[in-house]
Order: structure tokens, then sequence, then C-alpha cells
């Protein structure tokens, strides 16, 4: 944009002298309209099939056996979201869902923010290892972990409960919160910490009046983070339970023989929170995933 | 927004020469990451262990009747070749996708924050949303359908089973829409973190834009790239789900083979076995992945 108002700009000084090239102009504008083309059309590929579900998520039954199906909302009804909330396990498995994110967020905070603290403050023997360790364990696949939990919880009677997804939840996401909430606390300069300390603050004083306050914002997008992990978990989740399913695991084993109405609301309602996620989240994930992923 | 970019550089020289008295970092430090240490250890080495010993266990003692259990099963090695096919033909259509994406946003057109804002949401999407979403798309009475009947065409039967190559294809556009944002993601960021100035020289050297892309920018953008692609590779050996949602049993993946073998054909050995597998394969890369990170963090200093 500061080129072509900059080149306007200089145009009246030139106004007399009757050969100006317009041609370089003429192909910066050509190029913002092709700029602009390709960006609409990769907005398509990205938003138009969650136009798409929720057009079907909040259609009707009658008018989804309709063919050719209608583009354009027409006939706006809460029947299909309805019935997909009060089939069996819906409900149960949302209310899940949301226990099961909550709880692991918690936790991770918990076990995590004091290590990510020390992976940032201080320079203790074996800090290259314990990272290339929370590496290692971000690379194991969910599935080596979730059929032998299984086992192990069917022993302990934890086999189907809440706690038993939140205890798997919290392990795949603990590495990636140490990471995150490590590269925060970097963000927060030493000196702060250092004059809270000269000023008479204990280490937690310090830590908990002057450092954390500075670090909430970066925490709280790590938590987003973990929530959604957490929510969009189904592997684990459906091999953990077998009647407190998490709302993806629900679908996912009904997903044989239910309707496609069924499978449209489900996908709908999975969706919806990811577009409210990535809103709070979004000057966030280019922090998170640039620096942190390292 | 740039702390621990602006961090870094002040915080790196700090570390092992300035910093806490030693003695009392080790021991504070110790105290603070010893309950993930132990979570840590719990619920994964545990595991590991008992995946193990179950992968090769047998009414009588250790054996590798599972591992021939599984190579024997129909579907065991169409889901070996569908995930490699995948794997194989996804990872290139998202990373120049995901490039072509990070350069437009880069060049600041009219409303960026709205795409980015747009192009970013499939990152908190999970394959099984994906492929419901898809599912609304390629399914027989679907939209995809509805817009050729519309203009007049006949319909295709796009997930069934005896037409692999549009099932494939429709798999792969699920995963390329679900996955591509999370390559983007991590391309800007590391977009921002190389100076404008080394491709304005180029440029008044007269480098053209491809050029410049080729010699320059790519150059630069190599860790991130190494960081995306190793990243994109191990989770893509997770994927089961969006070809779950679109085809049943039709496409198998080895980890839906693995949910199978647990969940329908209740044999847990077999599905350790599988599980190994894919822990094989996912090891040997993040091998990989630890290899370029040595590299990486030694190269700038």
């Amino acid at each position: 944009m500061s080129h072509a108002t900059t080149s306007k700009a200089a145009e009246p000084a030139a106004g007399h002298e009757p050969e100006v090239d317009r041609r370089p102009l003429a192909r910066q504008r050509r190029n913002r309209v092709l700029l602009q083309v390709a960006c609409i059309l990769i907005t398509l590929f990205m938003a138009l099939p969650i136009y798409l579900i929720a057009l079907a998520a909040m259609s009707s039954r009658q008018s989804l056996q309709k063919f050719p199906l209608s583009f354009i909302p027409d006939n706006f009804s809460t029947e299909t979201m309805q019935t997909f909330l009060q089939s069996t396990g819906i409900l149960g498995g949302l209310i899940n869902s949301v226990q099961v994110g909550v709880f692991t967020l918690v936790l991770s905070l918990i076990i995590g923010v004091p290590a990510g603290y020390a992976v940032a403050r201080f320079a203790f023997r074996g800090r290259d290892p314990y990272q290339l360790f929370l590496l290692f364990t971000r690379a194991l696949p969910i599935v080596v972990l979730s059929v032998p939990l299984a086992q192990l919880f069917l022993q302990t009677g934890l086999y189907d409960t809440v706690p038993a997804v939140v205890l798997l939840h919290t392990a795949l996401a603990l590495p990636t919160t140490i990471l995150i909430t490590a590269s925060v606390f970097l963000g927060v300069p030493r000196d702060v910490e250092e004059a809270a300390r000269i000023f008479g603050c204990s280490p937690l004083q310090a830590f908990l009046k002057v450092v954390l306050p500075m670090a909430v914002p970066g925490i709280a997008a790590a938590s987003i983070f973990t929530f959604v992990m957490s929510w969009n978990e189904v592997l684990g989740a459906s091999i953990l339970t077998l009647n407190q399913r998490t709302l993806p695991a629900q679908v996912l084993s009904s997903l044989a023989e239910s309707p496609l109405a069924y499978r449209f609301a489900g996908g709908f309602l999975l969706v919806l929170p990811a577009l409210i996620f990535i809103f709070f989240m979004r000057r966030y994930l280019t922090n998170m995933w640039g620096s942190t992923i390292r | 927004m740039a702390a621990p970019a602006d961090a870094r550089p002040q915080v790196a020289p700090a570390g092992p020469k300035s910093g806490a008295p030693r003695r009392k970092g080790n021991s504070a430090a110790l105290l603070l990451i010893a309950p993930s240490i132990v979570f840590m250890t719990l619920l994964f080495g545990w595991p590991m262990v008992s995946g193990f010993l179950q992968a090769f266990g047998g009414p009588e003692g250790l054996t590798t009747a599972n591992f021939t259990r599984m190579s024997q099963d129909p579907y065991f090695w169409s889901s070996v070749g569908n995930t490699l096919l995948l794997i194989v033909v996804m990872i290139p259509i998202q990373f120049v996708l995901a490039l072509a994406m990070a350069l437009l946003i880069r060049a600041k057109p009219r409303g960026a924050s709205a795409y980015f804002y747009i192009w970013a949401i499939p990152l908190a999407v999970s394959d099984l949303a994906a492929g419901l979403v898809w599912l609304t798309v390629f399914t027989d009475r679907g939209y995809l359908n509805s817009l050729l009947a519309s203009v007049g065409l006949q319909p295709v039967a796009w997930l069934a089973y005896d037409n692999y190559p549009s099932m494939f294809g429709a798999v792969l556009i699920a995963e390329v829409w679900r996955a591509t944002s999370l390559v983007f993601v991590i391309v800007v960021a590391g977009l921002q973190s190389i100076p404008k100035d080394y491709e304005e020289a180029a440029g008044v050297f007269g480098a053209s834009f491809w050029n410049r892309l080729w010699h320059v920018t790519l150059p630069l953008l190599r860790p991130s790239l190494q960081t995306a692609l190793i990243l994109r590779t191990i989770l893509a050996f997770q994927t089961f789900a969006v070809a779950l949602a679109l085809t049943g049993q039709n496409f198998p993946l080895v980890v839906g083979e693995t949910y199978r073998w647990y969940t329908g054909l209740q044999d847990p050995n077999v599905a350790s076995a599988l599980a190994l597998v894919v822990m094989a394969v996912s090891m040997v890369t993040a091998v990989g992945y630890l290899k370029l990170l040595r590299d990486q963090s030694e190269a700038p200093q």
C-alpha cells in the first residue's frame, strides 16, 4: 500500500513532464487485484465447508432429504440439532467433554507452570535432557498410551470415568504446556523480578505479585490450547470409556449406525468451539507455534 | 506479540553464565520440575513397557503370534498402503499451499487479519469433525452432487468402496483442509522472524519474485519448514477419524485399525502390536526431528 501512495504523491511534482511511465503503477494495481483474488479463493476453500455443515445442521430433516440440496438457508430449523441433542449419550457426552477439558486444563497448569518457570529461569543441570524428554513424549502416538492405560484403569477401577480421560489428556498436553509457559516466562524481563526482590519480596511473592500477572495472557492462551486439544481428542477417550464417553467419542462410536442428519449435527457441534477458540487465540497463534514448537 | 522473539537473544547468554547461584538454582528447579517428571514417567513409561509386553503376550509366555495375526488381516496391508500414500501425496500439497497462504498474508492484502482468522480456524478442528464437515459435501445426496445436478450433470458416488480414486481424493481434501492451517501458522511465524532487508536488497539488485523466493526466503525459512515437516509427518501417522467419518471401513488407516481391533474385535494384544508399529515409525521420525532440532539450535549461534 505504502508504495502506491508514495508514487501517487510524486505525480503532481512531475506533473508537467509529458512522459510519465505509468506501466509500473498499472502492474502494481494488477498485482493487488490478483492478490485479493487469491485470498478470496483460499478463504472460500476454508470457510465454505463450515458454512455448508452449519447449513445442514440448521435444516429440517425433510429439507435434508430433498435433492438437490439448497445452498441458501431457506427453511431454518432447529429440529435436526434438537433431535441430535436429545439422542442417547449426547448431553452426557457434552458435559463429560467440558469436565474433561476443564480438569485437564487445571491439572496441566498445576504441574506445567512451575516446570515452565524452572525451564525459563534456572540453568539447572539436566535442563537439556529434560527438554528432550518433553519433545520425545510429544512424538508418542496417543494410541500407544491408550491401550495399555485402558488395561491399567480396568484393574484399578478407574476405567470408564472422567478422571481416566483427564489423566491421559494431561499427559498429552503437559509437554506443550511446559514449553509454551517456558517461552512466556522468557518474555517477562528478569529485571522486574530482581527489582521486586530488592524491594523486599520473597521469591514466592516476587513470582506471585510481579511475574505471574505479566505472564497471565500467555498462560491463558496455553490453557485454551489445552482445552481445544482435549475437546478434539477422540481415540484415547473412546478406548478409555464405555458409558462415560466424551462428545467426540460418543459421535465416533455411533457413527456407523447413525443417520446422516445426526452426523451433520454432531460435526457442527464439534466445529463450533473452534470458531470461538481461534477468535480469541489469533494474536497468540504465531507466537505459540513459532517460538515454542522447536 | 514480539515478546519471546525479543527475549531470546537476551536470555540465551544469561542461561548458563549468570543467573541464580548454581546450587540453589539446581535444587529449586528440580523441585519445580519433579511433579512433571513423576507424572510423565507414570503415564508414559508404564504404558510403554506394558504395551510392549502386551504386544508380545499370549496364553503361554512371549510370542509373536499377535504380529502374525495383525499382518494376516486383510485390512492391515491396505491400511499401511493407504496411510503411506496419504502422507506422500498430502504433505507436498500442504506445504505449497501453506507457503502460498503465508506469502499472501505477508503481502498485507486488505482485510489480512480477517483472512488470517478464517485460514486458521481448521487448526482447532479435530479430524473426526473435519471428516463430518466434508461428508456434507461428498455424500451421495450432499452438496457437491447437488451442485452437479443443478448444472445438469450426473451425480457421482464419491465415497463408494469401488471408487478408490474419488474416495482417496475426498479423504485427501478433508485432511489438506484441516491440517494445512498448522503449517501455515508455523510458516507465518517463520516469515516474521526474517528481516525484510534481505529480500529488499535482493529486489534492489534486480532479483525476480521467484528468484527471491527460491534463493532468499526459502533458505531462511528452512528451520520453520523442517519443524513443520516433521511435526506434520508424525501427526499424519495418527490420522484415522477423517477416513472413518467419510468412508466407514472402506478406507482403512493404521490407527483406525488399532481402534477396530480394540473396540470392535476386542483383542487388546493385536491392538498393542499395531500400536507398536505406529510407535516404531513415529520414533524413527522423531529421532530425525531431534537431530534436525539440534542442528537448528546450533546453527544460528
